[in-house]
């Protein structure tokens, strides 16, 4: 029993200090992006284009693909219910809404963790392993400011911009259906949808996006840091980085998601 | 400590290192070291694999901490200092790690020219002209737009040094220069060090196991073993030395063998029994 309680009290202490060690990594990130440049740190704004790039636009092709289909489906689950209720003109507020507050920002972040959160531990863990992050901080250059921060801009402006791109090509799936199905014209459906939207669906669903990339980013980067020695040292904490940050998200999304119920007007 | 070291070579040494401690944990690496370093001198640190010397050199250049002990480097001791303050003494080191370490997504001129992106507000144009200056000195001229996958392990090597030399350090350290690399790559390297430090009167501090060159390139020598300082001295002071470490490794000698079937089986006996209690140490702890 005792052994018991040991052991749970062992499992929260580390997962606390996890968290710690995220937050602490966030923090010198944010304070090296947007106070070093005013204390005469070079901004790293250079980096972040490429980062961004990376992140993503080369991402769009993908995500406009997986979030059109999810738009579909959403329409097709959502109209065997609607059906019932003969209520079909439903099926564009109901694509709409749960595409922008929920599904947009989720399938984008789960998108982003494979591309790039494991890609960020594998970088950073491979220059663990070839003892370029040692070189880094023999050359006076803060690891942290060098690598993490550009990462970290490219993320937090990239992962709105994917949601809302995810949000459209969802949108544009559920009128595939309406049009087809439920005797919507296009612009009817555009229209419909965008009655059903409030500003606050959108808003709520953006904020959470940016937070789903501070945590991907977050994650990612402390893996690859804490990387030990050898190749198969980077496998696991590429693996590491997807689950904990597809866990991570979640509760980041439980979160604000409870967080905007409770404190919503709506 | 005077601030005049650089001036005069009487005004002490460059580094000297007092009563150093390193720990990992519960283990300590290194038990009280104590050497100093002369300016424009060149320091071989010798010892065999787990020895300690990488630890030596990862400490001196600011990657370990010291769990006691002091390191005066430019007048200041690095065990009590800032981080601010060892970024700026670091911009007065070099560093060549054992594989290098270029950054794989980088050409070499891009390798080279980062710490002078970082740490000056020199023009591109003039900082395209030190890195071709600095890959000249290091023979490697013409191979700027290359990319680190690109080069041969001697080369490598060598834009690594180039890296180094990059902000005119008055310290360069180096890792294992020769490991993995065939004997006459390994002598060009060698000989790069040596010319290096006459043309530029730099101190070096060299981490090897390779004997032939620690005696070509050192001015001192120093044995490190199990965490501590067997001999400190010149070349001769070395190869006459009388010290039974020190004529093991310089002779090549292996550790003795057991030559009694009994004993061996003894041998083995203990150590398995010595493994058992560390195991059930570190599971108890």
């Amino acid at each position: 029993m005792m052994e018991f309680v040991a052991q749970v009290g062992d499992t929260v202490t580390n997962c606390l200090a996890y968290v710690g060690a995220l937050a602490s990594l966030v923090t010198r990130a944010s304070y090296y992006a947007f106070v070093g440049p005013f204390q005469g740190k070079h901004p790293r704004w250079q980096g972040a284009v490429s980062q961004a790039m990376d992140v993503g636009v080369r991402a769009l092709p993908i995500l406009s693909l997986i979030t059109f289909f999810i738009g579909l489906i959403l329409a097709l689950q959502s109209a065997y219910e609607l059906r019932k209720l003969g209520a079909l003109t439903y099926v564009a507020s109901a694509v709409a809404v749960s595409m922008s507050r929920e599904l947009g920002p989720l399938i984008t972040a789960i998108l982003v963790i494979g591309r790039s959160g494991s890609a960020l531990a594998a970088e950073i863990g491979t220059m663990r392993v070839t003892e370029e992050i040692d070189a880094l901080e023999t050359m006076a250059i803060e690891p942290v400011d060098f690598l993490v921060t550009p990462k970290f801009l490219a993320m937090i402006l990239m992962m709105p911009c994917l949601t809302m791109w995810a949000n459209s090509m969802g949108i544009l799936g559920g009128s595939l259906f309406g049009v087809a199905q439920a005797d919507f014209t296009w612009v009817r459906y555009i229209r419909s949808s965008l009655d059903a939207l409030y500003l606050r669906d959108i808003s709520t669903g953006l904020i959470k996006s940016v937070m789903f990339g501070i945590t991907i980013t977050a994650v990612g980067c402390h893996e690859g840091f804490s990387t030990g020695g050898g190749a198969e040292e980077i496998g696991r904490s590429t693996t590491q980085a997807v689950v904990i940050s597809i866990f991570m998200v979640i509760a980041v999304d439980l979160v604000f998601t409870a967080l905007f119920f409770f404190v919503g007007d709506r | 400590m005077p601030e005049s070291t650089k001036e005069s070579a009487q005004a002490g040494p460059v580094i000297s290192v007092r009563d150093l401690r390193v720990q990992y944990g519960e283990l300590e690496i290194l038990h009280g070291i104590n050497f100093d370093v002369e300016l424009a001198q060149t320091l071989v640190i010798l010892g065999g694999s787990g020895s300690g010397k990488s630890t030596l050199l990862r400490t001196l250049v600011g990657l370990e901490k010291p769990s006691a002990g002091q390191i005066w480097m430019k007048g200041q001791n690095l065990a009590s200092i800032s981080r601010a303050e060892m970024d700026e003494i670091r911009k007065k080191i070099g560093m060549s790690f054992q594989g290098g370490a270029l950054f794989g997504s980088m050409t070499v001129g891009e390798n080279v020219a980062l710490p002078l992106r970082e740490h000056t507000n020199l023009e591109d144009s003039t900082i395209e002209i030190i890195v071709r200056l600095k890959l000249d000195q290091v023979g490697l001229a013409g191979f700027e737009y290359y990319m680190p996958s690109e080069l041969s392990g001697g080369m490598k090597k060598r834009a690594a040094v180039a890296r180094a030399l990059a902000m005119d350090p008055e310290i360069l350290f180096f890792d294992e220069p020769s490991a993995g690399l065939d004997p006459i790559i390994a002598a060009g390297i060698d000989h790069l060090i040596l010319q290096l430090k006459k043309a530029f009167h730099m101190t070096v501090i060299v981490v090897t196991h390779e004997l032939a060159s620690a005696f070509l390139i050192a001015d001192r020598m120093v044995l490190i073993d199990k965490g501590q300082i067997v001999a400190f001295g010149t070349t001769e002071e070395m190869r006459s030395s009388t010290h039974p470490r020190v004529r093991q490794f310089l002779d090549r000698v292996p550790e003795p063998e057991v030559s009694q079937e009994l004993d061996y089986l003894q041998m083995l006996t203990e150590n398995t029994r010595k493994a058992g209690r560390m195991a059930g140490w570190r599971r108890g702890a």
